[in-house]
């Protein structure tokens, strides 16, 4: 074969490959427009590409400090690590491995960071997920975390506003991370009968166990533009039914006009948005 | 494609590791034709070839592999949904459709008696004839089957009927339409409305228990397993394709994954283990079905001896618990396992004080 098929990059206007943090160096280039950018230009401009619009992926503290005002944040849990429930080891990678490989690597304990905020000077529980540890993935630490945090939110009747950025349940736990999902739908059971009030944020990528639990369990559910939100993986979903996907499958856009989310929201506005809600739903 | 009855195990249906019990059988088969042809009776050589039969099943049985596990709990000749409801449970009517879209086939619901007990039962169902298998998505539901499931546990509730809910799903389908009805949301809205509904819950899982797809219609009050059915947070192919590139590793990736119900139970994640008779399920569908009715029975009846109000709440601590023993405090604590006081020890206690093995 001479001419081999370029592979497909792109999917829907969104890079396929895996989205980093932005890389070290002076320019960036954007996956979606593929434009060359100044590094500082896109930071100053939350991350978000100055041409098109893309939201680049980022870290749960990137996060914290766009969505809470300056300082407020105050964490809760911090210190809570993950047992290795299951001994998990798979032709000799283990996961305690795996653990200490992605804690090196993005300077984070866990996939979710939980605390107290403010935002636009509400008070609020906030939950950040974090996508550069295990994928974001929900294990133990993440459901108990998920629901300290709602445990906060009823005893103090603050909102509850949690950024999902997640792969889904963590393999590695087993049934232990499966138990988290029901776990943590159970805990906003507790905190709808108590008339709390749960903001959902979804960003890219929120997908498997984290969708079909917490993430669209929310009073009010918002999305960032263009954020990849489903149940099975693309990948899984190519696989199984073996046809192309259309155009726009599972992102924001499409979660939207099948009427599962109310509002896709751009960064810049995450905090203004969520604000306005909360005023709404005030008791 | 030949229709798959569930008829005589020895019209074959041998998994790769029953081979021993294969030519076991094939023999006696063989001395029976012989008898019948010459007119000896080789009745004692029968029987003795009968003992080493259940003698190797016995051995196979209680030395399964997790993978062997998988293949068991997968095996076509599995008794089925429609056995337990032909068999179990007395005057079953089907209430059908989820008032919104359509009638899953992949999830089954109705009213019914189990031992004497009026209850609801809803369960997956993977069908046993090819057409079958085709019209309920060979036990993949659909979000319409998790939103049918709510309905008529919502209507349970409303009249005071306890729900028994029979998993057996390899998942909840990933598919185009899946995900435009909002699969992930169907399973989020049942996952929080069980854990609150209004009358007991018992959860048996009876073949597989495939991921989230399993979990929409298992959040209860007890979750018992069929002795080698398998339960895990993705099927073992699954695993081993995002950890290894290359599902053929999925023997390791099924122990890695902990997904048999000794496993489970020993990690306090199932309440109770059914036993199945020699040789697996496949075996003798009476029997099984006899011990899931047994269980059920003496659950039912412990539950409903309980207060409403204890029991919802007992529900919510036996969910908000799960895999609380498991966490560390402190950056290197990780490795131990070191049990949260509180939380920990009443798992623990919960474990002890619920039936093993019925």
């Amino acid at each position: 074969m001479t001419m081999t098929k370029k592979p497909k990059t792109t999917w829907g206007g969104f890079s396929l490959k895996p989205r980093k943090e932005m890389p070290e160096g002076l320019w960036t280039k954007c996956p979606a427009c593929e434009h060359m950018l100044y590094r500082s230009a896109v930071e100053k401009n939350l991350n978000v590409c100055p041409t098109c619009s893309y939201h680049f992926r980022i870290g749960a503290p990137t996060r914290i400090e766009y969505l809470a005002d300056d300082g407020t944040f105050q964490p809760l849990l911090d210190d809570l690590t993950s047992g290795d429930p299951l001994d998990f080891q798979f032709r000799g990678t283990t996961y305690k491995e795996r653990i200490l490989a992605d804690e090196k690597k993005s300077g984070a304990k866990e996939a979710i960071q939980i605390g107290k905020a403010f935002i636009k000077g509400r008070g609020v529980v906030l939950g950040v997920m974090e996508p550069n540890f295990l994928m974001g993935s929900m294990g133990a630490v993440v459901g108990e975390k998920f629901c300290a945090a709602v445990d906060k939110a009823l005893e103090e009747s603050l909102p509850l506003v949690v950024v999902s950025c997640s792969g889904g349940a963590r393999m590695h736990e087993g049934v232990v991370s499966l138990g988290q999902m029901a776990k943590t739908a159970a805990a906003l059971a507790r905190l709808d009968d108590a008339k709390g009030l749960f903001i959902s944020v979804l960003t890219d990528p929120t997908t498997g166990g984290v969708t079909a639990s917490f993430a669209m369990l929310g009073d009010v559910i918002m999305a960032e533009p263009g954020a990849l939100i489903g149940f099975a993986g693309p990948r899984t979903i190519a696989e199984t039914i073996k046809v192309e996907l259309p155009d726009g499958f599972q992102t924001a856009e499409f979660m939207l006009e099948h009427g599962f989310i109310d509002m896709i929201v751009a960064r810049k506005d995450l905090r203004s948005e969520i604000a306005r809600i909360i005023d709404y739903c005030r008791k | 494609m030949a229709p798959e009855g569930n008829s005589k195990p020895s019209g074959g249906g041998y998994l790769d590791f029953e081979q021993k019990v294969a030519d076991l059988e094939r023999q006696m088969d063989e001395l029976r034709k012989l008898s019948a042809q010459k007119g000896i009776d080789y009745i004692v050589e029968i029987r003795r070839i009968e003992k080493d039969k259940i003698g190797e099943l016995k051995r196979l049985y209680a030395g399964l592999t997790a993978w062997q596990t998988v293949q068991v709990a997968r095996h076509p000749q599995r008794p089925l949904l429609a056995d337990y409801l032909n068999l179990m449970v007395q005057d079953f009517r089907e209430l059908h459709g989820d008032r919104c879209f359509g009638d899953d086939r992949a999830i089954v619901t109705g009213i019914g008696q189990i031992a004497r007990t009026k209850v609801l039962i809803v369960g997956q169902n993977k069908g046993k004839t090819t057409k079958e298998k085709i019209a309920c998505n060979f036990g993949c539901p659909n979000p319409e089957g998790y939103r049918k499931a709510l309905a008529k546990m919502r209507f349970a509730e409303k009249y005071g009927l306890p729900v028994v809910t029979l998993i057996d799903t390899p998942g909840a389908y990933p598919g185009i339409g899946a995900e435009e009805r909002g699969q992930a949301q169907a399973i989020a809205l049942n996952l929080c409305e069980m854990s609150r509904l209004k009358v007991p819950i018992v959860s048996i899982c009876i073949g597989e228990g495939g991921s989230g797809g399993a979990l929409g219609i298992a959040v209860g009050d007890r979750l018992a397993m069929l002795e080698f059915a398998y339960y895990s947070v993705i099927s073992p192919e699954g695993c081993a394709a995002i950890l290894w590139r290359d599902g053929s590793q999925a023997p390791d990736a099924a122990a890695a994954l902990k997904l048999t119900s000794r496993e489970l139970h020993k990690l306090g994640l199932v309440d109770a283990i059914i036993p199945e008779p020699v040789g697996g399920a496949q075996r003798n569908v009476h029997d099984t079905v006899h011990n899931v009715e047994s269980y059920l029975a003496k659950t039912l009846a412990e539950l409903n001896r309980m207060k409403l109000s204890d029991l919802v709440e007992a529900r919510y601590r036996k969910w908000r618990s799960v895999g609380s023993a498991s966490l560390g405090k402190g950056p290197k604590a990780a490795p131990t396992i070191a049990p949260i006081a509180s939380t920990g020890r009443r798992v623990a206690a919960e474990r002890d004080s619920s039936p093993a093995k019925v």
